[in-house]
């Protein structure tokens, strides 16, 4: 076990290393200049040339990336070019209100997913597996932008049971994490539909019936527990995802995540901000694959932690 | 329906005109209000700061020698007392005002003043400002490296500041007034670093109590602010992370009260067409022109006939309507409230036909194709096409290459790149109220290398030796001949078309109906929002 965490991490780092290379080359491939951004309109070119040079812009690509790794080894984002600020401190300021969402967010998504895919399944074909499959193609569909706007519009602007925008406080988050559980759990719900599906046919299960298990025993003892596995797979995904941030539901929500971060470097040219968010995210992607891994084998013996 | 938009355009105007009558309204003391915005403020170092969010926050927060009337262009000693200027237009000496605090306790002496200035000038700082200092003497040692201060500025004593400056300049009045020139206590930047952004003491009307990255900032006004009655509220909070419609629903529910964004365009007529809208939207004119830059160093569009043909194709008044009427259309560079305009000139009148001619004159009877680069954000595309449109009519095909900002910056700012931009999105408020402001780096030779932001290219000595000539003349006494001089450059320069001027936009804030005082105050032609002045009435 510790030595495949061990192995997976050192895979993470040469993942980390690639997904750091290619952002930069591609950062820099921009036709935008940082410099002149952040000069402004009224600076002389005398200005833009001192904080190019300042930045190390001046510099060949290479050593610039050299100099980024070489800080990065002892944990140094580097500063943001229009806060001035360290790409850490911004990133840690946000990171508890990305960690809650993305939890909330999840368990909307697994717990709604979860049943509705299960009801699916055991009326497979019926009206009810029907409207569910509809129900949740709509989810899959529909904008994040129009959803998290249209339950704004109605529980916080009109009716007025949750604040409209913020975070600190249970009722914040509620909007948020609905948003994103609607729209994610069509997907589980499908996913758990098909594999009960698969497991409903499985020998063992008729073989419980036969011996007179009880129908709910059945589901919840035999049928539930191997459809989870899949499940489990989504949610590592979802982790990486979240933790990348949901650009359109926090500014929605005015949700200060990572997400409205790396959407605003991004426009700013904020080359720092956009490796930092990249680099996090794409460590939140690997450690999400990863504890899903370690988690399978605990939900199915059969799955050996290699 | 164009007239019924017009009038409805006009009938709001006419509306808002008793807000600015300022019936009796009394201050509310002790009042507290929230302030929106999409993103996050980026700095509050002034010698760092440069858009429009922290604008006015650092303006707050810190003092200058000038300032000016809040609502006004009037520029009036602040941290100064007063000063001299010697004839010759070289020598400028101030008394500072006695007694002014830092928020950390200390006075304000002399010496804080010529370091503030040497801190926005001195490369290590990142200052996008530094040039705004060019006629301090010593500024290309200092700038270049090859010195540690000013030479030009001296200190005889804690209250007396002397500035040498190698030549006149007659906007260096102003250029104490903006942010760049905030005085900054020297022990607490060198404490905090890169950090003193986020940590700023400063001796303005506010102090910053709180910034809570990614969610607010809290400012508290500084009891002990040199100018009475001022500030006219307790504090200020900043919520930023906010979508612009959803700031605007909790302000028409009374939990913001102004929206900084102001109204999505697509909420413009709603709000404008609703009961409170009087109440509510303040509708300003602003130092601002949006233009379409023609590049004078791509073919064709080096022929000056096919850069006035171009003029003549744009509908101005259909381009206005694009943005709800939130404009008018321009002729000249210089916005109207810019001291030189000239409200004579006409410019070059919609006609097509002559257009055409002028194309035909150019050798190019069935027009050209060529490329019109505009800002990704809304109504910018939208804009272009309304262009796109109007060249077409004259036979001209432009391809439109709508890009984020900083791709169609960096398009401008390389030579023989895009034929055509059009600047809106990207053009913001004049950094002072002076035509000078309006002419070096977006219409002059200085402004045409790579990186800069004269994206025509155009480089036209003539005017170059009067804008000199204009800025030298740093008498006040001279202060119309000076501005008729400039506005003369302004209006000399479309001969050569390198602009079409289409339209001086009005920039619009929401506002809680509690909110008092004057539109001019929300819309300052300096600050955008005057923390100073504003206040809660009732």
């Amino acid at each position: 076990m510790i030595e495949l965490i061990l192995r997976r991490l050192g895979g993470a780092l040469m993942i980390l290393f690639g997904v750091a290379a290619i952002t930069f080359v591609l950062l820099y491939a921009l036709p935008a200049d940082p410099a002149v951004q952040l000069a402004g309109r009224s600076a002389t070119a005398q200005t833009v040339a001192n904080i190019r040079h300042e930045l190390g812009l001046d510099q060949p690509l290479i050593v610039q990336f050299i100099h980024y790794l070489g800080n990065l080894v002892q944990g140094d984002l580097g500063r943001s070019y229009t806060q001035k600020t360290e790409v850490m401190t911004l990133i840690l300021a946000r990171l508890p209100a990305t960690l809650i969402l993305m939890v909330s967010g999840i368990l909307v998504e697994v717990a709604i997913g979860l049943t509705l895919g299960t009801v699916a399944a055991l009326n497979r074909g019926g009206f009810v597996d029907r409207l569910v499959m509809t129900v949740s193609f709509v989810g899959v569909s529909a904008p994040q932008f129009v959803v998290a706007l249209l339950l704004l519009y109605v529980f916080a602007a009109t009716l007025q049971w949750f604040p409209m925008s913020g975070f600190g406080t249970f009722s914040h988050v509620v909007l948020p994490a609905l948003t994103l559980g609607v729209l994610g759990a069509g997907w589980y719900a499908r996913m758990v539909r098909s594999a009960m599906i698969d497991v409903l046919n499985q020998d063992y299960v008729r073989t419980a019936r036969a011996k007179g298990v009880a129908e709910r025993a059945v589901i919840l003892r035999h049928a539930v527990p191997n459809a989870l596995l899949p499940i489990v797979a989504m949610i590592g995904i979802d982790i990486g995802q979240f933790m990348g941030g949901v650009v359109v539901v926090e500014a929605v929500y005015g949700w200060p995540g990572i997400g409205q971060l790396a959407w605003q470097a991004i426009q700013q040219v904020d080359i720092p901000i956009i490796m930092g968010v990249t680099l996090i995210s794409s460590l939140a992607i690997v450690i999400g694959n990863l504890v899903a891994d370690l988690v399978a084998p605990l939900i199915d013996p059969r799955i050996r932690a290699r | 329906m164009t007239h019924w938009l017009q009038r409805t355009a006009l009938a709001g105007l006419m509306a808002l005109t008793p807000l600015v009558a300022l019936a009796d309204e009394t201050p509310v003391k002790g009042a507290t209000i929230v302030v929106t915005y999409k993103d996050d403020i980026a700095t509050l170092d002034p010698a760092i700061g440069y858009d429009w969010q922290n604008w006015s926050m650092i303006k707050s927060l810190f003092s200058r020698l000038m300032e000016y009337t809040p609502g006004t262009a009037d520029l009036v000693p602040s941290l100064a007392e007063s000063f001299e200027i010697t004839p010759d237009g070289l020598t400028y000496t101030f008394k500072l005002r006695k007694g002014v605090k830092f928020s950390n306790g200390r006075e304000v002496v002399a010496s804080d003043v010529k370091y503030s200035i040497e801190r926005a000038v001195n490369p290590k700082t990142q200052g996008p400002g530094a040039g705004f200092f060019g006629a301090i003497a010593g500024f290309e040692d200092l700038s270049g490296g090859k010195a540690e201060g000013l030479s030009g500025i001296e200190t005889p004593d804690d209250g007396t500041v002397i500035f040498k400056l190698s030549r006149p300049d007659a906007t260096f009045l102003h250029v104490l007034a903006i942010n760049f020139a905030s005085i900054v206590p020297k022990e607490v930047v060198e404490a905090e670093g890169q950090d003193f952004g986020k940590k700023p003491v400063g001796s303005g009307a506010f102090v910053l109590k709180e910034w809570v990255i990614g969610q607010r900032l809290v400012f508290e006004k500084n009891p002990s602010f040199y100018v009475a009655d001022t500030p006219k509220i307790d504090g200020f909070t900043v919520e930023v992370g906010q979508e612009p419609l959803v700031a605007l629903l909790r302000l028409q529910q009374g939990e913001v009260d102004i929206a900084g964004d102001g109204i999505p365009p697509a909420k413009f007529l709603e709000i404008k067409n609703g009961p409170d809208a009087a109440d509510i939207i303040v509708d300003g004119e602003q130092l601002q022109t949006g233009y379409v830059a023609i590049n004078t160093r791509v073919k064709p569009l080096d022929n000056v006939k096919v850069r006035q043909a171009l003029n003549m194709a744009v509908n101005k008044e259909r381009i206005t309507r694009i943005v709800n009427g939130r404009a008018t259309p321009a002729n000249q560079p210089l916005p109207p409230l810019m001291p030189g305009y000239d409200k004579d000139f006409k410019g070059y009148a919609y006609d097509i036909e002559k257009a055409k001619a002028l194309l035909a004159e150019a050798g190019f009877p069935d027009g050209f194709e060529t490329a019109l680069y505009a800002s990704s954000t809304d109504p910018n595309p939208r804009i272009a096409q309304a262009l796109q449109q109007d060249f077409a009519a004259i036979g001209v095909k432009a391809e439109i290459k709508a890009l984020a900002n900083a791709n169609v910056i960096a398009a401008g700012g390389t030579e023989g790149e895009a034929p055509m931009i059009w600047s809106g999105g990207m053009a913001w408020i004049a950094d002072f109220p002076d035509p000078s402001n309006f002419y070096g780096p977006i219409l002059g030779c200085a402004g045409a290398v790579q990186g800069g932001w004269n994206w025509s290219w155009y480089c036209n000595k003539d005017l170059d030796a009067r804008a000199i000539e204009a800025d030298s003349m740093s008498d006040p006494a001279k202060k119309d001949e000076r501005a008729k001089l400039w506005g003369s450059v302004f209006t000399d320069l479309m001969a050569d078309a390198p602009w079409i001027p289409v339209f001086n936009e009005r920039r619009v804030v929401a506002k809680s109906k509690r909110m008092g005082g004057p539109g001019n105050i929300y819309i300052d032609p300096t600050r955008v929002i005057n923390y100073d002045a504003i206040y809660v009435k009732q």
